[in-house]
């Protein structure tokens, strides 16, 4: 029965792919832009339960939902400081990019200034007994994971699917000219999924700081990476497919690590990513878009 | 005072001139037709109006307030609405939320509501439902409420297009070439439609249009455009035996 606790283990760590993979998926789908500055919002959600925990010494429900709102506000700010312009000019693809990347290096550099590069302890966030189902035995994060990445996806479905902003922002994302023309506050509902993505990122980092209690300034880079991986292997700019992704990534690191190699993790995980996309270009869940002529 | 006016509008493109001094004024309740060869101007008029281009020069005022320089959701939110010259409607959002989407600004329940499911937000769901099924019958369209746009037939997304635009309520709309790639009988039925909606939702209406029996039937008048210049105006009688406008689409 081992088997099925790794699988359950790796389900946990891909929740925290998976909440961070909707970030990057959300804003490719509206804006076609691959934000690699979202990696390094986790670190930012990171350190800001850091500050206000261990430094401040506040309790965790004040410090839960400031880091959340703190890391929404982040999102906002880096859409409008460095990309707005961009976006509003029609600037190519490739500037978006470097762009992404540089405020990436940016936030990086920024917390380790402020905060040192030295990786600093964080308290647990979530105590609780292992659960027991029978003979089973499943640590706390694990569950708690998987519990809070499902609600936050439910409650984003509906947000999308449900919602007048959800529909805005679909259709900004099939046809933002014409979402204009029909009265649609284009800049607003960017703005907006930069939040939401930044909300859920800043979720990750709870989950992950609850997971592995320690942050750096450079914990962003491989997190959210293979989050990115994530995304594109359920079919960038789907929803669903990130969900998917994100799990499947979990699942298959954690396998790897049980019955392959735990050195060679990354490299099996980043070579599932090629295959996959030699075989189905566009990820999982993702479509192949033809262009009519 | 005109609903929509223009006065010498202008724009440039680099060294290109695509536009040179229009003055158009539109009533309230009209139909008013802009035509021309290809390559005229007319679509970039539409994109003037409606605040996708920013003019070189000229003046241009919906309800006498200038509307240079708004953004197009604004400009769309203080009145003027558009339909495409290809069509772009929403193609994976079903026809019922097409239009629901530009219903958009008069909702009134803000998100949070709409998560927790309050009783606010069902209200104002149900009443967006019903509007939006409520355009549709004017194509008698209700019955593909919830098929996703992409499966209409070309006929259908033309019309939906059309009530997509309608849905922002908006007094002046904008149809550009409505009555492309439809069959005669189509067009016979557009005519009516076009007709109908100016009297059912009191709003005025310019289209571009190349059908000429079309604009010579619906429209009270007309605007003829030529490599960027008025050449002609006047009633659909005028322009049918004006010679400038004989020659600049025959040649001369």
């Amino acid at each position: 029965m081992d088997f099925f606790n790794h699988i359950i283990n790796g389900l946990g760590l891909g929740s925290i792919y998976a909440l961070v993979a909707l970030g990057y998926t959300m804003v490719y789908g509206i804006v076609k832009l691959i934000n690699f500055a979202h990696g390094d919002i986790i670190m930012v959600g990171g350190y800001m339960v850091y500050l206000i925990m261990v430094k401040w010494g506040l309790p965790i429900w004040l410090a839960v939902p400031a880091s959340i709102v703190i890391c929404a506000f982040t999102g906002m700010l880096v859409e409008r400081v460095a990309y707005r312009r961009l976006l509003v000019h029609n600037a190519a693809r490739i500037s978006l990019l470097i762009t992404a990347m540089g405020v990436s290096i940016f936030l990086q550099n920024a917390f380790m200034l402020i905060f040192g590069t030295d990786p600093k302890l964080m308290p647990p966030l979530f105590q609780a007994e292992p659960f027991k189902l029978g003979s089973f035995e499943l640590a706390s994060t694990t569950v708690i994971n998987i519990v809070v990445s499902v609600i936050m996806m439910i409650g984003l479905n509906l947000l999308v699917n449900k919602t007048k902003i959800g529909k805005a922002m679909i259709a900004t994302s099939e046809d933002s000219s014409a979402a204009k023309l029909m009265g649609i506050n284009t800049n607003r509902v960017i703005s907006f999924t930069f939040a939401i993505g930044s909300a859920l990122a800043a979720v990750a980092a709870l989950l992950y700081c609850n997971t592995y209690p320690q942050i750096k300034p450079s914990m962003g880079n491989l997190l959210g990476l293979k989050a990115f991986v994530a995304a594109v292997f359920g079919g960038i700019g789907s929803i669903p497919g990130a969900m998917l992704g994100g799990y499947l990534l979990g699942v298959i690191e954690s396998l790897t690590k049980a019955y392959v190699s735990t050195t060679l993790t990354d490299a099996v995980v980043f070579g599932i990513l090629i295959i996959i996309l030699l075989v189905k270009p566009a990820g999982i869940l993702g479509k192949n878009r033809k262009e009519k002529v | 005072m005109h609903l929509l006016l223009t006065k010498d509008l202008s724009i440039e493109f680099g060294g290109l001139q695509a536009l040179k001094d229009l003055h158009i004024e539109i009533n309230n309740r009209e139909i008013v037709g802009l035509i021309g060869p290809n390559g005229a101007g007319k679509t970039t008029v539409f994109n003037l109006l409606t605040g996708v281009y920013l003019p070189t020069s000229g003046a241009m005022r919906l309800e006498g307030n200038s509307i240079i320089g708004k953004k197009p959701f604004e400009i769309n939110r203080s009145g003027i609405a558009r339909t495409f010259q290809n069509i772009r409607l929403f193609k994976n959002m079903t026809v019922a939320d097409n239009i629901k989407v530009s219903m958009h600004q008069n909702m009134k329940y803000n998100t949070f509501s709409a998560m927790f499911r309050l009783p606010s937000y069902w209200k104002e769901e149900k009443k967006v439902d019903i509007k939006a099924r409520e355009f549709l019958e004017i194509f008698g369209m209700e019955d593909k409420a919830d098929q996703l746009a992409c499966n209409l037939p070309y006929g259908q997304q033309r019309k939906l297009e059309i009530l997509r635009a309608l849905a922002t309520k908006p007094k002046i709309l904008l149809l550009d070439e409505p009555a492309a790639g439809m069959n005669p009988t189509e067009t016979q039925e557009l005519m009516e439609v076009i007709r109908r909606i100016r009297d059912q939702f009191n709003i005025a209406i310019l289209l571009i249009e190349h059908d000429m029996s079309l604009v010579m039937n619906i429209c009270e008048r007309l605007y003829v455009l030529d490599y960027g210049h008025l050449i002609a105006q006047g009633t659909p009688e005028e322009i049918r035996t004006n010679p400038q406008v004989i020659s600049a689409y025959l040649g001369s």
